[in-house]
């Protein structure tokens, strides 16, 4: 892949660049390698069409039965066509939204893994109101009550990721991304040259390591490879781990320690 | 500047543009051209008429001090926060220029504050598209936050009247939490039973559609304003085609189920006082 940045000047632009390498894994891969055989996917929003950028079902980690919820851009380009280049529509966040109700119902951690370039820009998926679908998901993750899981295993783009991010913690895989704009546009709106964008990643705070500073995300992941079966065990335990933690609060302090999560964010400057 | 000068034909003023020389020289301030219609206006007759063109009811664009003063009652509004000052908190290149260009022209993206409306009491926050185009950015959603905690502490409805570019990029990730705060202060405000009714104006788009602005009880918006979650500029870009004429406007979106009521400015404080009242919100004496 060609890179403009590959001289270490904007090493943010170089993180965008391995979130969006077509090589890495994909949400499919993370499920089949932390839930194996046990995956079960379920479809549907049951109000309009199954979104094929959503991939989601139930799961077995250990003996703890989980929602597992990913958005998948595809492995080559025939699943990329199919998965819409993991940019969801509306039904896409509503059938994310109907698995988590139906997790919060029978007691079900959820896990979200995120990787998308932002939920999809398009007529029908205005005309279905993907706005008013990812402020749904929004104001209804924040009161779920069972623990909530995000993890960014690529990409993290605006309020298409953020739908699906509304959790108790969020982590991110070291060479993850996390932003309100893609570079690109941000420096095509911002100096009108989309050619700028290894200046915009940096200006825009978005790596991994950046949001740990910032007090975005809990925890940042190791680069797990495919065949990296003591690496996915660890994040087994360390998943399950915080569900146990989480599950073990009241609804009441569950829901009120996901609200000051996001509460305190960015206030440490306002009186 | 002369005051005489708009009696003088324009070339006189400006040097000669040929092309202009048999227009009319219409000076800034007195009249204003309708951007749908075309008709001049005087100024003080739009202003009269709500902001509103005499001629087609095009709805022209309200600061939030106009919007305050169209809604709350006289001297009711009692400002809150108005302290607070958005910051170049990430340190990005330009912000701080933007924004000392922005607080010329505004306080800040938002108003909040307690006021009565036909005597009854409510929560009233007001965007304001003169400060960098109603951007969310930290401040605007720890301004909206405070007040949705401030209506459920004291039991009283929300009243906003977005106006929105989106998300402020210059806030980096920061702007985009701010989706997912606000957002848990109205599901808070909504799960103690209380009301609250958005007014979508032109426009509301991006990370504010996709978080408070969908989310009142009661989502009512004024005539053709742009409401959208990717603006056209974004689609067109996308999908390499034009879009239909009328898409997203406030009819549109009315058509396709995702707001209450189109309505005009003029109904529109009457409008809102008849929803509080059914909602069992009582005058204040």
């Amino acid at each position: 892949m060609s890179n403009p940045a590959n001289n270490n000047t904007y090493p943010a632009y170089e993180k965008v660049m391995a979130a969006r390498d077509s090589a890495k894994l994909t949400a499919v891969d993370y499920i089949k390698s932390l839930f194996g055989d046990s995956f079960i996917e379920l479809h549907g929003d049951r109000r309009f069409a199954d979104d094929k950028a959503i991939v989601a079902g139930l799961g077995m980690l250990h003996d703890t039965p989980v929602t597992v919820i990913g958005i998948e851009k595809g492995r080559n380009t025939k699943e990329r066509m199919e998965r819409n280049f993991g940019q969801a529509h509306p039904e896409g966040y509503r059938k994310a939204l109907r698995l988590m109700k139906q997790a919060e119902k029978f007691r079900r951690p959820v896990l979200c893994l995120v990787d998308t370039s932002g939920a999809f820009p398009g007529i029908g998926a205005e005309e279905r109101g993907q706005g008013q679908a990812i402020a749904e998901n929004l104001m209804e993750m924040m009161t779920l009550k069972t623990p909530v899981l995000t993890i960014l295993i690529g990409e993290g783009g605006s309020g298409g990721a953020l739908a699906l991010a509304v959790a108790d913690e969020v982590w991110m895989l070291e060479n993850a991304v996390y932003s309100v704009i893609s570079p690109e546009g941000c420096a095509s709106i911002l100096w009108k040259d989309s050619a700028k964008a290894p200046q915009a990643a940096e200006a825009l705070k978005m790596t991994a390591q950046d949001l740990f500073e910032l007090g975005v995300i809990e925890r940042i992941i190791r680069q797990p490879k495919a065949d990296d079966k003591a690496m996915f065990e660890s994040l087994r335990l360390l998943v399950l781990r915080t569900f146990e933690k989480n599950a073990a609060l009241t609804d009441g302090e569950l829901i009120e320690q996901r609200y000051r999560r996001f509460r305190k964010i960015g206030t440490a400057h306002i009186k | 500047m002369d005051f005489f000068a708009f009696v003088k034909p324009k070339n006189e003023l400006e040097g000669s543009a040929e092309k202009q020389q048999n227009k009319p020289f219409v000076p800034e301030e007195m009249w204003v051209k309708c951007p749908n219609c075309n008709t001049l206006l005087l100024t003080t007759d739009m202003e009269e008429n709500l902001h509103v063109c005499t001629h087609c009811e095009h709805h022209f664009r309200m600061s939030a001090k106009q919007r305050i003063e169209l809604l709350a009652d006289a001297d009711s509004f009692e400002e809150y926060d108005a302290e607070l000052q958005s910051v170049n908190l990430l340190g990005f290149p330009g912000y701080d220029e933007k924004l000392e260009k922005a607080k010329k022209k505004a306080n800040e993206s938002v108003r909040c504050g307690v006021c009565t409306l036909e005597s009854v009491r409510t929560v009233l926050c007001v965007m304001d598209a003169d400060f960098m185009m109603g951007s969310m950015g930290t401040v605007t959603g720890e301004k909206i936050t405070r007040a949705f905690e401030y209506a459920t502490a004291r039991r009283l409805p929300v009243i906003i009247c977005t106006v929105s570019g989106g998300a402020r990029m210059q806030e980096g990730i920061l702007s985009l939490m701010q989706m997912a705060k606000t957002s848990g202060a109205v599901k808070r405000h909504s799960d103690a039973g209380l009301l609250y009714i958005t007014v979508l104006t032109d426009p509301t788009t991006g990370g504010v559609t996709a978080s408070f602005a969908m989310e009142g009880d009661i989502i009512l918006a004024e005539p053709n304003s742009l409401v959208a979650f990717a603006g056209p500029r974004v689609i067109e870009q996308t999908m390499r085609q034009k879009l239909p004429k009328d898409f997203q406007t406030s009819e549109f979106v009315l058509q396709k189920g995702f707001i209450d009521a189109v309505v005009p400015r003029s109904a529109l404080k009457s409008t809102l006082a008849k929803l509080l009242r059914m909602h069992g919100y009582e005058e204040v004496k």
